[in-house]
């Protein structure tokens, strides 16, 4: 025992007192992911970039549409032409909301202010659908403005929109977020988790398609992995059946659960430099 | 003038530089080299390269095989676009943007303060590390081709210099695009996304567009740099081809590396 | 050997560097003294060349850093003990800079052995090190090409008791041999115990410099006496000014004087020295000024 603790006069509280304090509600802390996705030059400039890349590719469809007679848009093709580019980089934002814990070392000062590193994770994804819902909400605001703008050059409105495909578009959006989130969570570095996430979306498909072509007992196991594939009829959610819905969760439990399960367990027990 | 200057009024000595020069240009890109392997990400990246080219092989060996597909020596050699091909740029790209991650940079350049130097000497060695990937894949390949005839394939080794030269090129296109683009954005995560997008997203939006609008078709090959490198991998050159790759080639690999080592040569190091 | 000459640099509308002008003289530890945010690392990068200067210019011994080949066999810079890849080990650092300047790598391990990282800390990741121990790292970085000319900043910054005692034996025995030294340090008495020369800055400007005897010189000297009234009136009838400083008195007068004084009226004198506080009001007053001034006035949350 030391000198301090055996003195008389600090007999005192020997204990901390904790009934005044709370943890942090759960909201607040989605609030402060949500203010560090954006107070950074590299993260303001991710969703500026989704916003401005799909502003461009809007007034180029514009463009083609309103000089091109052979050409017609509508609502939905407006809507999504923004999801495709916004599906490019909303994954990314998922990796970063993860990684520069740990590139930039703030993880220290995150997790020693909430130690409950579950709650901080779970804040982060959060977070991160909360950008997907709103960048959603924008691709269905903008897409709008710009039909509005296009008919009324073209003298011709057309709202048609597959109302239906919305869900969807939704959860297409939601799982592209998550799967870089997943990655991020695995890796815990920003450029391998970007390297794999690109080669997960784009380069993967094409070598199951290869692989399907060219061996047959390949291409009836390929429904249950390739989770890029079963996330197709989700556009038509009400022709889904039931093996549709089975090839989602198994591959999806693949390519998302597990990662994501064995990213977390690792977040929980890493120690934080 | 401050009281210490003028103070005695003796000059100050000189520093004699005279016994020192700088260090030679080969030293330089040898630091370099050991800079790219010394740390974990950059190994990982170099094993990374090696085992997923073993990975297609092996996987390239077992459908031809399995499936009584004819596989070539070129097939081995096309199918490295998977591994060396993906993972060459972000080589380029990590070489530059880890200096300014780790702010190593600050290190580096108080040791050679021309920059231009450091620049080139990591420029050298990524070149130097494409054209050694290359070595790495003939190997594999060669491996992967006995072993397909060894078990009962037919093996072709047609090859020849001219697409040795084709896959050469375009690994060293590879690695420098990354590395312009490194040095226009200074930023891992930025580098590598832009250049997916570039190299996945841009080839879609392209091909859209050619269908829909005739002029959109007609540029196309004169700014899609992932097109006009197509007849680098068969070596069949069609009219216009050799140029269409110099003008995408100065679009999407002279103007990036240009203004970014513009910047590079004379940002403030932080 | 480093020489400063109207060097100004400006961020926009601020100025972090104010038209300032200062040599280092070899053979002398220079502290270059000033609060967080008064200049001092600015000036040292401009020195070694990784800003660029607004108006006027550094050399390092008649030469802009630029200039020099193979500069780091001439300069030993230290900026920021942190600014090292995380993933490198201690000794992979100082391998890459031995080659850079084209050494032999028993420099390595002597670099390693003078600043105390043992083999197996030599090894570890600098990730893994402490402060204390990238202080360390990056002070043998500094000195690996056997530089005469060293640049360091903040180079105590991390270092406990001992480091701190080591370094300061290190920098005195590398100028007694002839080398420059500058060091930036933002502690008064840090700097007071190893500085030949000190520069003052704040905000951007030099607002004292000298050896540390002639800025505290200035201060007058500090007496306590047992027949005070007698000493006060002696020294007032030698037309000296003392005044009450805490439990004693200050006068501006060489503690000689002082002393004469006090024998030739038989006075015993139990406390005698120059009075601190001069260079430490300054540089407090300083430190207010600038605006981190609402240090302690923060209300509990």
């Amino acid at each position: 025992m030391s000198a301090v603790l055996t003195k008389d006069e600090f007999q005192e509280p020997m204990t901390l007192d904790v009934s005044q304090t709370r943890n942090p509600p759960f909201l607040r802390l989605v609030g402060v992911e949500l203010r560090k996705s954006y107070d950074t030059r590299s993260g303001f400039w991710l969703l500026m970039s989704m916003g401005i890349l799909a502003v461009i590719t809007l007034a180029i469809m514009t463009i083609v549409g309103v000089v091109n007679d052979n050409v017609e848009f509508a609502y939905e093709d407006f809507v999504a032409a923004i999801a495709f580019v916004t599906s490019v980089l909303l994954p990314v934002l998922g990796i970063l909301l993860v990684t520069s814990e740990w590139s930039q070392r703030t993880g220290m000062t995150t997790f020693a202010l909430s130690p409950h590193r579950l709650r901080v994770i779970m804040a982060k994804m959060v977070a991160g659908l909360a950008w997907t819902f709103v960048i959603i909400a924008f691709a269905l605001v903008v897409g709008a403005v710009v039909n509005l703008l296009y008919g009324a050059m073209e003298g011709e409105m057309a709202w048609r929109f597959g109302w239906e495909g919305l869900t969807g578009f939704v959860i297409t959006q939601s799982l592209a977020m998550l799967g870089g989130f997943a990655l991020a969570t695995l890796l815990l570095n920003s450029p391998a988790a970007i390297v794999a996430f690109f080669a997960y979306k784009w380069i993967l498909p094409t070598l199951f398609a290869i692989g399907a072509a060219l061996i047959g007992w390949f291409e009836d196991l390929l429904p249950w992995i390739d989770f890029q594939t079963a996330q197709g009829p989700l556009y038509e959610m009400t022709n889904m059946d039931g093996e549709d819905f089975a090839h989602l969760l198994v591959s999806g439990a693949f390519w998302l659960g597990l990662p994501l399960a064995i990213g977390i367990w690792r977040v929980l027990r890493a120690e934080v430099k | 003038m401050s009281a210490v200057l003028t103070k005695g009024g003796h000059e100050l000595p000189a520093l004699d530089t005279s016994h020192t020069k700088h260090p030679p240009f080969l030293r330089l890109v040898s630091v370099e080299l050991r800079k790219m392997m010394d740390t974990r990400a950059g190994l990982w990246l170099v094993i990374s390269m090696a085992a997923l080219t073993a990975i297609v092989m092996t996987i390239q060996l077992i459908v031809g095989l399995t499936q009584d597909i004819n596989i070539k020596y070129a097939d081995f050699i096309a199918g490295t676009t998977y591994s060396i091909g993906l993972l060459l740029p972000i080589l380029g790209i990590l070489s530059l943007t880890s200096e300014w991650g780790q702010r190593t940079a600050m290190v580096t350049f108080t040791l050679e303060p021309h920059r231009w130097r450091i620049i080139a000497a990591k420029l050298a060695c990524v070149v130097a590390i494409a054209i050694a990937s290359v070595a790495v894949a003939l190997v594999l390949g060669t491996v992967a081709n006995a072993l397909f005839g060894a078990f009962g394939g037919t093996a072709d080794w047609d090859f020849g210099v001219e697409r040795l030269a084709g896959f050469a090129i375009l690994q060293v296109l590879g690695v420098l695009t990354g590395f312009a683009l490194a040095a226009l954005l200074l930023n891992t995560p930025g580098a590598i996304v832009v250049y997916f997008v570039y190299s996945f997203v841009l080839p879609t939006l392209f091909a859209i567009g050619a269908e829909l609008v005739g002029w959109i078709n007609d540029i196309q090959p004169w700014v899609d740099f992932g097109d006009a490198q197509l007849p680098l991998g068969e070596w069949e050159w069609a009219k216009n081809d050799a140029a269409q790759l110099v003008v995408t080639s100065l679009i999407w690999l002279v103007l990036p590396l240009a203004i970014g080592l513009w910047r590079v040569l004379r940002a403030e190091v932080k | 050997m480093i020489k400063v000459e109207n060097l100004t640099r400006k961020y926009g509308a601020f100025t972090a560097v104010d038209d300032i002008s200062f040599v280092c003289r070899p053979g002398r530890v220079t502290g270059f003294l000033g609060p967080n945010g008064a200049g001092k690392t600015t000036t040292m990068r401009v020195m070694v060349g990784l800003t660029p200067a607004t108006h006027g210019q550094t050399t390092i011994g008649g030469h802009k850093y630029h200039d020099i080949p193979n500069p780091g066999r001439h300069v030993g810079v230290l900026l920021d003990a942190s600014a090292q890849h995380a993933g490198r080990t201690g000794r992979e650092v100082l391998t890459i800079g031995a080659k850079t300047m084209g050494l032999p790598m028993s420099r390595v391990d002597e670099m390693l052995e003078l600043v105390s990282l043992s083999g197996a800390e030599g090894k570890r990741r600098v990730r893994n090190y402490s402060l204390g121990m990238r202080q360390r790292l990056g002070i043998a970085h500094a000195l690996l090409g056997d530089p005469s000319v060293l640049i360091l900043d903040e180079p105590a910054n991390g270092l406990d008791p001992a480091g701190i005692r080591w370094m300061r034996g290190l920098l005195k025995g590398y100028a007694d041999r002839g080398g420059t030294v500058l060091l930036s340090s933002h502690l008064l008495n840090e700097v007071e115990q190893i500085a030949d020369d000190i520069i003052m800055i704040g905000r951007g400007k030099i607002v004292a410099e000298g050896t540390p005897a002639e800025l505290l010189q200035s201060t007058g000297t500090f007496f306590k006496a047992v027949e005070v009234e007698q000493l006060l009136d002696a020294l007032v009838a030698s037309g000296l000014h003392p005044a009450p400083v805490g439990d004693g008195y200050r006068v501006d007068a060489e503690a000689l004087q002082v002393g004469k004084i006090a024998a030739a009226n038989s006075v015993t004198l139990i406390e005698l020295r120059p009075a601190d506080g001069g260079l430490e009001d300054m540089f407090l007053e300083l430190t207010a000024d600038t605006q981190r001034e609402d240090f302690g006035q923060v209300a509990p949350a």
